[in-house]
């Protein structure tokens, strides 16, 4: 197999050669800084308190976020899915948008609908919910940037899903929800959860839209930027070092569960 | 027992137009039509499954029209069986019973019922993903049973098929109906599929029924260019398969004896294409072992080919060029030979 793709043709072997810069672009950085980290001054920062609440919000806001968009998001693409409606495609582009702008301004923009001195932040704020310098502004701005991943992923899933199957089941008596919850979630689980861990991983990576809502309390990506800023390279790379290697890890796991899924 | 009255349905791309049907209760009724002709969106409107322009659709003496599928008490069977692909087989067939909140006891008299009827024991614990074309078949028509349907809708049930099992099947189809007695609806674009199963047959064409009636009727006096195109084309004969085994079995219709190949034995329908018939003014001596003389009964002038009746009892319809039409001196009244090879008959 890897003769054969060494042999194949001139074409395979300049895509392979393009391939590998890019490939070494995105992975020598990541080794150098690893690598370049003092082992001791890693364990110190895994218990510097500071450090360990950080990583524990970012991981945890991006969960509560993944949550929300689990429950608003899954409907909207089952709908997408399975339902053509003029301005759908304006619909399935404005979901995108996320993506495309400079999070920095997602952040602006979500001031200007959860600040203090506006309409949604002044409903919450009667129910003791704060969106500025707060966990949940956090959560707000993990959703808004990072939702397009699981609506996409979930509307991807229910397509490949066979209406017929869900027409034999209403034939067999199933309701809608019943169809839906014992044939539609199934078959697309997959395309879920992967939405999902997608949503949960770039959620986590947030920091343009985060800083701009609540810069308090700090996420792992703010305290390796204050870090960066106050004391420079050194004392930010223990912990960046870190943020990366759990990211990788709970990336890798997810992954293989889902992938091992796919196989049974 | 279903009745379809005036339906209309409009889904942009398909559309049916005031379409009536009656199945009688026990009955196997037919649609045939071409691809495209809207049969699946007839079956799925009478299950409920699209929105009506208008119509009305009455079951069992009830009318039905706005009551949602799950209420209908119709099931349906696609052409690739649509079985649940992470449900066990088990599990597909017990999926309307478990819905319905049936005991452990009763579902499992059910299943173990249709199991022996379909003769798929062996496959309850199987994946969908893992089953020949005819076992899936089976598992879908099993899993329909399943809810005791006042209605059995089958779309293009042997299409998906590959020619060995799908006769299989068809037998399977036609035994089943025989001992359940569940009136069906099957649509299909294959006339031999149709006559073979068919009490009564409906021709579906551009979203519009274009007749109705039985197999003889259909294809002895097709009432429009449209039905003749499915009907006319072939010769189509019911008989009795006798005789020994393979190749010197006898089809026997109206007195007249064919050699034909088949494995068939009983009551059987026979076609043979037109253009399979060689004509003849004297015996022809061939390997050919079907030599008949009649009577040219009818001369149907289509442009460059002609269509004859050649009359012996029964009629034969075959196909002629105009150039040997008028080489030969061919006419009305003309005593011919015609003369078709066994192999040329398809036993069915």
């Amino acid at each position: 197999m890897v003769k054969r793709l060494f042999t194949t043709n001139k074409m395979t072997f300049i895509f392979i050669l393009l391939g590998l810069v890019i490939f070494l672009f995105i992975i020598v950085p990541l080794i150098r800084m690893v690598a370049a980290s003092d082992p001791n001054i890693l364990v110190d920062t895994l218990f510097d308190t500071e450090v360990r609440n950080a990583i524990w919000l970012s991981l945890y806001a991006a969960l509560i976020a993944t949550g929300v968009g689990f429950i608003l998001g899954v409907p909207l693409a089952y709908l997408l899915a399975r339902h053509e409606f003029p301005g759908k495609k304006i619909i399935e582009g404005l979901i995108d948008v996320p993506i495309v702008i400079p999070h920095t301004a997602a952040g602006i923009a979500l001031l200007f609908v959860f600040g203090r001195n506006f309409f949604a932040g002044r409903v919450f704020n009667v129910m003791g919910i704060d969106f500025v310098d707060s966990t949940a502004g956090i959560v707000v701005a993990m959703l808004f940037v990072s939702i397009p991943f699981l609506i996409d992923s979930a509307k991807e899933g229910f397509k490949k899903v066979d209406v017929r199957l869900e027409k034999v089941a209403r034939t067999l008596g199933a309701s809608p929800w019943q169809t839906f919850f014992r044939v539609s979630l199934p078959l697309a689980w997959r395309s879920i959860v992967s939405g999902s861990i997608m949503m949960w991983a770039r959620g986590m990576s947030e920091f343009g839209a985060i800083i701009i809502l609540a810069y308090h309390p700090m996420i792992a990506p703010t305290l390796i930027f204050e870090r960066f800023e106050s004391y420079g390279l050194a004392y930010s790379q223990p912990v960046a070092v870190l943020l990366i290697l759990l990211c990788l890890f709970v990336f890798i796991v997810l992954r293989t569960l889902v992938h091992r899924g796919e196989k049974a | 027992m279903i009745q379809v009255r005036n339906l209309c349905v409009d889904l942009g791309d398909f559309a049916l137009h005031d379409v009536n049907l009656d199945v009688k209760p026990g009955e196997y009724f037919i649609i045939l039509g071409p691809t495209g002709a809207g049969k699946t969106v007839l079956l799925e409107s009478i299950a409920g499954l699209h929105q009506l322009k208008s119509g009305q659709i009455w079951l069992g003496g009830k009318e039905v029209t706005r009551l949602e599928s799950e209420k209908r008490g119709i099931s349906i069977v696609y052409q690739d069986q649509a079985l649940f692909p992470h449900l066990s087989v088990r599990d597909n067939i017990t999926f309307g019973l478990k819905l319905r909140k049936k005991t452990g006891q009763e579902i499992e008299a059910t299943l173990n019922w249709l199991a022996e009827l379909l003769s798929i024991p062996h496959l309850l614990n199987r994946r969908p993903d893992t089953l020949s074309g005819g076992e899936r078949q089976k598992v879908a028509l099993a899993r329909a049973l399943s809810i005791k349907p006042q209605l059995l809708l089958l779309d293009e049930p042997l299409s998906a098929l590959d020619p060995e099992n799908r006769e299989g099947v068809q037998r399977e189809l036609r035994r089943l109906h025989n001992q359940v007695k569940v009136t069906t609806v099957h649509v299909t674009h294959d006339f031999e599929e149709a006559i073979a199963l068919g009490d009564r047959i409906a021709v579906l064409g551009d979203g519009c029924i274009k007749q109705i009636g039985t197999s003889e009727q259909i294809f002895r006096q097709p009432n429009s260019e449209f039905v003749a195109r499915f009907a006319m084309v072939r010769n189509i004969f019911t008989g009795e398969v006798t005789g020994g085994n393979g190749e010197n079995a006898v089809f026997c219709t109206e007195d007249t004896k064919l050699a034909v190949v088949t494995d068939l034995r009983g009551k059987c329908h026979a076609s043979l294409r037109p253009e399979d018939i060689l004509i003849s003014h004297a015996p022809f001596h061939s390997s050919a072992r079907n030599s008949f003389c009649g009577t040219i009964t009818s001369v149907t002038d289509k442009g460059s080919i002609l269509y004859l009746t050649v009359t012996l009892p029964p009629d034969f319809i075959c196909l002629v060029t105009r150039n040997s039409f008028e080489a030969m001196g061919l006419g009305e009244g003309n005593k011919v030979y015609i003369t078709f090879k066994a192999s040329a008959v398809h036993i069915f």
